[in-house]
């Protein structure tokens, strides 16, 4: 099997590194070699993130090169924009119908622009979801990272893996239910 | 058992594995997890030290003393302790002594991106490479071998993606590995000339069979897929080479790098007619490599500087890298990093932003933000601890000549202080200059991720412990004009800086307020009170769209065209408070929650 790459980015809080967290041990746990990458630098929030997911029969490079990624997963709609270079051209992209605005964005110095769904959709395969409004029906603004993974185990063809049981094991008991009642929902969107 | 761990945990898992008994260090990305990590093994004492030297040398007397020993730093810490490494060199070990370096190809948070491969032959210690993390365990076992059997510390040199990415290990238990018996033995510790002439000695022949083993071990290895095309790689390096070239050329994997294998690489070079060096940053193989008349391609195709991702291999290799996705890149905006809300140091910045009189001397911390938008207020910083030191030498410049009027003000935290800030302090007393010195003492190690330092009252194992206060310390230096300040009150804060630069003789400043995204301690508590409990709102009947909040930098402020008011994000906004003593029409108001 070719080695797949999965990039989940997003801004610092948004949950990426959970999510990660749980795709990397479950394909773990399927037999398949994995490696990621993240950058972790200063520990102020809210700078961009990423999370760089591979997997298959042997991998080497633990990073996704340009044009490299066959999904890219974004928790928040800029992010899909900065990060978009990194796809495939035949890739796909999730895409999490959310803003946080940046600083210069927020100062009012720079524009965020209205058009990022648009531009995104006229250039490759885009599938918007709205997984804060999904998290909010279930309760807990918090569980969107889960409801995105839950797309993302969906576009990539992994259900067969048992979800719920890496769930069990890798989340504090009082939240293994919400986020299996996530994943799922995440699934459904897409 | 089979885990998915990043090399930073690997590393803690291996020192485990080999019966390590003592660790300490300092943090600094992308090393600072592998102390968190080995802090989880009761087995194992772990420290934070002060800084790296200090770090380097508790971890020398531990060794000397019987324990296998390990001590981990990012790439510029291992120039603070190279004083200690230099000459433990000449000494050789008791207990085995490894110690990590973590370097930043592509200076993701770094200032510099120095290889500290070079420490190899400048320091006369072997070095080891891993690329994965299944490497980082096993190599610290190798290390701690290597390092009794040949009577030498031992350098492992990480990089950024091999600490900080996640791959499969197979774990085992720990070794049982007794203390020595300690035995003085002045002769192999003690420096003084005759000695160390002697040891000095010994240090060249170790080297001569360390080549030797170097070319036997099994750390560098040849895997011969019959091709004509020949890549040699390290560390991380290695795989990016695989993911390009994959079966299409043989390898010559080296991990243990320094002495460099010879014969190894003479043999490999008879089966390849091309040969390529793939190493993150310096040409210190390739110039082996060429040294014993071998050609080769290395950096004269592959940048000197940077990572050597795939991509980057494939347009320095084939002109171009894979294809990519061709859009208006100019709808992005950027997402610099910025001062958290609530962040204690904003209140400073803010402040001093507004003066003219002052050139500011900064240092490596969360601080350093201030040099950015909006307040632009740092002129110069240059390395952990630098601060007051580089104050002083421009302050005593600044008063030779008349016209520059200017008063410099030295900015460094307190884990920072701790660090080796002090030593510049004790310079401005001494040598009697007028610079200014702030400490924003926000109770904790804020950028590299929380650490607990000598001032917050616990180790990193949890234990509570005695608080070192930075007031008496201060005042015992000698200085004479201290203020203690709540950064978060701004008249307060206007005040101090005025009474500061209206002295003609050196002052400092403590600022004291926890950070915003510190775990809070007992004593915080009991000091600072209910602390981040309250929110603020803005009343958009009263704002008038002045952008005075704005100019706070504070990421939970926004600013609506459309309405031209200011809006508080109730989600991000912890009630320090700050944005409500700049507002000219009292817009912005506390709510309890
Ligand atoms: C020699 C050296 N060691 C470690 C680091 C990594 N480092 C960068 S900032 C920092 C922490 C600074 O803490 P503090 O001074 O308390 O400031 P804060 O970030 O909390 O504002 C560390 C350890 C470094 N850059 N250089
Ligand atoms: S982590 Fe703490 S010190 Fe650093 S910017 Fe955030 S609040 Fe300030
Ligand atoms: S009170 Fe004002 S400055 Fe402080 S965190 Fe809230 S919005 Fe930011």
């Amino acid at each position: 099997m070719e080695t797949k790459s999965i990039l989940l980015v997003g801004v610092g809080g948004q949950g990426t590194i959970l999510a990660s967290k749980l795709l990397t041990t479950g394909l773990m746990e399927a037999g398949y070699d994995v490696k990621m990458s993240e950058i972790h630098g200063m520990s102020q929030r809210g700078g961009s993130v990423s999370s760089q997911v591979r997997y298959g029969k042997q991998v080497q490079s633990p990073v996704i090169e340009l044009g490299g990624a066959d999904i890219l997963v974004s928790f928040e709609k800029m992010e899909a924009l900065r990060w978009l270079e990194y796809l495939k051209p035949q890739g796909k992209v999730v895409v999490n119908d959310f803003k946080i605005l940046p600083m210069p964005a927020l100062s009012g110095k720079e524009e965020y622009s209205e058009k990022i769904l648009e531009e995104l959709s006229s250039k490759v395969e885009t599938k918007i979801i709205d997984a804060g409004k999904e998290a909010l029906k279930l309760g807990n603004a918090k569980v969107m990272n889960v409801i995105l993974l839950g797309s993302t185990i969906k576009m990539m063809e992994l259900t067969d893996i048992d979800w719920n049981k890496i769930i069990e094991d890798n989340v504090k008991p009082g939240f293994v239910d919400i986020n299996k009642t996530a994943l799922e929902a995440g699934m459904k969107l897409v | 058992m089979k885990k998915l761990m990043t090399g930073n945990e690997a590393i803690a898992r291996g020192a485990y594995e080999a019966g390590v008994k003592f660790a300490s260090a300092y943090a600094g990305t992308p090393s600072t997890e592998i102390l968190e990590n080995i802090a989880l093994y009761k087995e194992i004492k772990a420290e934070w030290a002060p800084n790296e030297k200090v770090a380097l040398e508790s971890v020398c007397g531990a060794s000397i003393a019987g324990a296998r020993s390990l001590a981990a730093m990012k790439h510029v810490g291992v120039n603070v302790a190279a004083d200690a490494l230099f000459t433990y060199s000449y000494q050789g070990v008791t207990g085995g002594t490894v110690l990590i370096t973590a370097d930043e190809p592509g200076q993701h948070s770094s200032q510099n991106e120095q290889d500290n491969r070079n420490y190899g032959p400048f320091a006369k210690i072997p070095v080891l490479e891993p690329s994965n993390s299944q490497e980082c365990l096993d190599m610290v076992k190798t290390a701690f071998e290597i390092s009794e059997k040949y009577d030498t510390i031992v350098l492992i040199r990480m990089t950024t993606r091999v600490c900080h990415s996640k791959s499969i290990v197979e774990c085992s238990d720990r070794l049982d590995i007794p203390l020595k018996k300690y035995e003085k033995n002045g002769p192999k510790y003690l420096t003084l000339p005759s000695f160390s002439r002697k040891n000095r000695v010994k240090v060249e022949e170790r080297l001569n069979r360390l080549e030797d083993f170097s070319n036997e071990t099994e750390l560098n290895r040849i895997e011969d897929n019959k091709s004509n095309i020949g890549v040699i790689a390290s560390g991380g390096a290695y795989h990016y080479g695989k993911e390009v070239f994959g079966d299409e050329a043989s390898y010559l994997k080296i991990g243990f790098s320094f002495p460099y294998p010879d014969k190894l690489i003479k043999n490999f070079s008879e089966k390849v007619e091309k040969i390529y060096v793939i190493e993150e940053n310096d040409p210190i193989m390739e110039n082996t490599v060429k040294k014993l008349g071998i050609e080769c391609h290395g950096k004269d195709i592959f940048p000197s500087y940077g990572e050597l991702t795939p991509d980057v291999l494939r347009k320095a290799l084939y002109g171009k890298a894979a294809d990519t996705i061709d859009y208006n890149k100019d709808l992005v905006v950027g997402r610099p990093p910025t001062l958290c809300a609530g962040c204690p140091h904003r209140g400073f910045f803010y402040e001093i932003a507004k003066r003219k009189d002052v050139a500011i001397s900064g240092d490596i911390g969360c601080y350093a933000l201030g040099a950015s938008e909006p307040y632009n207020a740092m002129d110069f910083n240059l390395c952990m601890g630098g601060a007051f030191s580089t104050a002083h030498g421009a302050q005593q410049v600044f008063d030779m000549n008349v016209d520059e009027n200017k008063r410099v003000v030295g900015v460094l935290g307190d884990s920072t202080f701790f660090h080796t800030g002090i030593n510049g302090l004790f310079n401005v007393v001494y040598n009697k200059s007028k610079a200014i010195s702030v400490i924003l003492d926000n109770r904790i190690t804020g950028m590299t991720g929380h650490q607990e330092n000598p001032g917050s009252g616990y180790t990193l194992q949890g234990d509570p412990t005695e608080m070192i206060d930075i007031e008496s310390l201060v005042r015992a230096c000698g200085v004479k004009n201290i203020r203690v300040v709540d950064p978060n009150n701004l008249a307060d804060m206007k005040e101090t800086l005025d009474w500061a630069v209206g002295l003609d003789e050196a002052s400092v400043i403590i600022t004291r307020w926890p950070c915003a995204l510190k775990k809070f301690s007992k004593e915080d508590k009991e000091e600072f009170g209910d602390l981040f409990t309250s929110k603020y709102k803005i009343d958009f009947e009263k704002c008038i769209g002045c952008k005075k909040c704005i100019k706070t930098g504070c990421p939970a402020i926004s600013f609506d065209k459309a309405s031209k008011k200011s809006f508080i994000d109730i989600l991000q906004c912890v009630g320090c408070g700050v944005c409500s003593q700049v507002c000219p029409v009292e817009a912005i108001e506390r709510v309890e929650m």
